[in-house]
């Protein structure tokens, strides 16, 4: 049997050791996306609202840290959480708690650039609006991350599709330890070099289609929800 | 003290104003108070400072030189003031919401927010399209929204920015009723218009600007029928004032 049909039988017979995996990646990069959208929205719309000396240098830094290569930040990671480093207490270290910790610090200033453009934008639209309602800071934050949160969906959906497709990271943090921290990614990634590639294909066109479905979803959410809210 | 516990705005005073903006004199040496009473409509061609008189009196901006008071006080936050800019945004919600989210900032309890929008909704004419999101209006419409959100505020003072600009006539005959009704309520308003017919049906009194000067203050009859300065006969005459 070729690849492509073994690897069409490993999704459709639901197999078990491939449905772990893709069970694993979910929950790890949703968790990540979660808790970098809980940090990232209102550090963004905090960078796009208030006026402080080095705004500008936070800004580029923030759009830099947008590119951060995923082996850099599984590097510091994995120094931070080793026995000898900061967070060694934690006993994180090759466990998916580990991975959501890594994806986190690399999906985080993401979405907190794309939230800071969004909110700026429309900061400039309602500004004097808010300004002759008298709007207070605490209520115009919250005003301004509400009617932003279909545009936020696609800083989101970032966040998400750069969590779900890093290896790098993963790799390092979570040692890609069968049944316990293996990924798709990762998983591709071994299989590959294995030459076990049914396995290797099956995992990338679950990849595939879950990242097109999350964003098609997204996609109907947004277009639904501004056609309700304007 | 007004009724409602809130310090009063009015008498509103500009003494000796200027707003500069290097290298524009934007508004120079403006002297002007406006108290309760008929509507008050300033007039005059494009950037004679007729839009940021209205953002001093509301407070938006600082004044170069001189100072604006309200009652008396040289700071004063906008409780009982409100202004329709030109161009309103609209926020991204129903006109409902819109007006939820303005008496909400306005501190009016929440048990009472319902009572008020549904209100404020019935002023404008809006209330078949409470649940429209407010974006999708007409022009005409979302500046009657813009008007009775600005309401919301209860306001002793309301200043329009050339409400009906860009309208046509049918959609600036339902702006004018509201302010008409506005007026009624015992509301101050204190608008700006390019139109000298609609200053001749709604202004108590006139004021003519040009060059960010107040050329002349009179009562809407006099300004109309026995105009003092050379200005305002050419303005009135339908000449260009540049």
């Amino acid at each position: 049997m070729s690849p492509d049909l073994s690897a069409l039988e490993l999704v459709i017979t639901a197999d078990p050791a491939l449905l772990a995996i893709v069970r694993l990646s979910l929950v790890v990069s949703l968790s990540a996306a979660f808790l970098a959208a809980l940090v990232g929205v209102p550090l963004g719309a905090l960078v796009a609202l208030a006026t402080f000396r080095g705004r500008t240098a936070v800004i580029v830094l923030l759009n830099a840290f947008m590119g951060l290569p995923p082996v850099v930040v599984g590097l510091v990671t994995y120094l931070a959480l080793s026995h000898s480093g900061p967070l060694g207490v934690l006993e994180w270290l090759f466990t998916p708690k580990a991975m959501v910790f890594a994806q986190t610090i690399l999906v985080t200033p993401i979405i907190a650039a794309l939230t800071r453009q969004t909110v700026e934008d429309l900061w400039l639209e309602y500004r004097d609006e808010f300004l002759a309602m008298n709007v207070g800071p605490l209520r115009r934050v919250g005003a301004l991350v509400w009617d932003a949160r279909f545009s936020l969906v696609t800083a989101l959906l970032a966040g998400f599709g750069r969590a779900a497709a890093e290896v790098g990271a993963v790799l390092i943090v979570g040692g890609n330890i069968e049944g316990l921290t293996r990924t798709m990614t990762t998983a591709i990634a071994l299989e590959t070099s294995k030459g076990d590639l049914p396995l290797a294909i099956g995992l990338g066109g679950v990849l595939m289609v879950i990242v097109v479905a999350v964003n098609a979803v997204a996609w109907g959410a947004r277009h639904v929800g501004e056609r309700w809210a304007g | 003290m007004t009724a409602s516990g809130l310090a009063t705005n009015l008498p509103v005073v500009l003494e000796n104003v200027s707003v500069v903006r290097e290298p524009v004199t934007i508004l120079d040496r403006v002297s002007l108070a406006f108290a309760t009473g008929e509507p008050a409509v300033l007039i005059g061609p494009n950037g004679s400072g007729k839009t940021t008189l209205l953002r001093l009196c509301m407070g938006l901006i600082a004044p170069s030189r001189g100072q604006v008071t309200w009652a008396g006080r040289t700071a004063a936050p906008p409780t009982r003031r409100a202004i329709v800019f030109q161009h309103p945004a609209m926020l991204r919600r129903s006109v409902a919401a819109n007006l939820h989210f303005a008496l909400a900032t306005a501190a009016v309890p929440r048990t009472a927010r319902a009572g008020r929008t549904a209100e404020l909704l019935v002023l404008a004419g809006l209330t078949e399209l409470a649940g429209r999101p407010a974006r999708t209006l007409s022009g005409g419409e979302r500046q009657r929204l813009a008007v009775v959100r600005a309401l919301a505020r209860n306001p002793e003072i309301l200043f329009l920015d050339e409400p009906t600009a860009s309208l046509d006539p049918a959609a600036s005959k339902s702006v004018e009723a509201i302010v008409r009704a506005v007026v009624a309520r015992g509301i101050k308003v204190v608008m700006s218009t390019h139109d000298l017919g609609q200053a001749r049906r709604l202004a108590g009194d006139i004021v003519l600007m040009h060059r960010g000067r107040i050329v002349e203050t009179a009562p809407a009859a006099t300004f109309f029928t026995a105009p003092r300065t050379r200005e305002a006969e050419r303005f009135l005459a339908g000449e260009l004032l540049v």
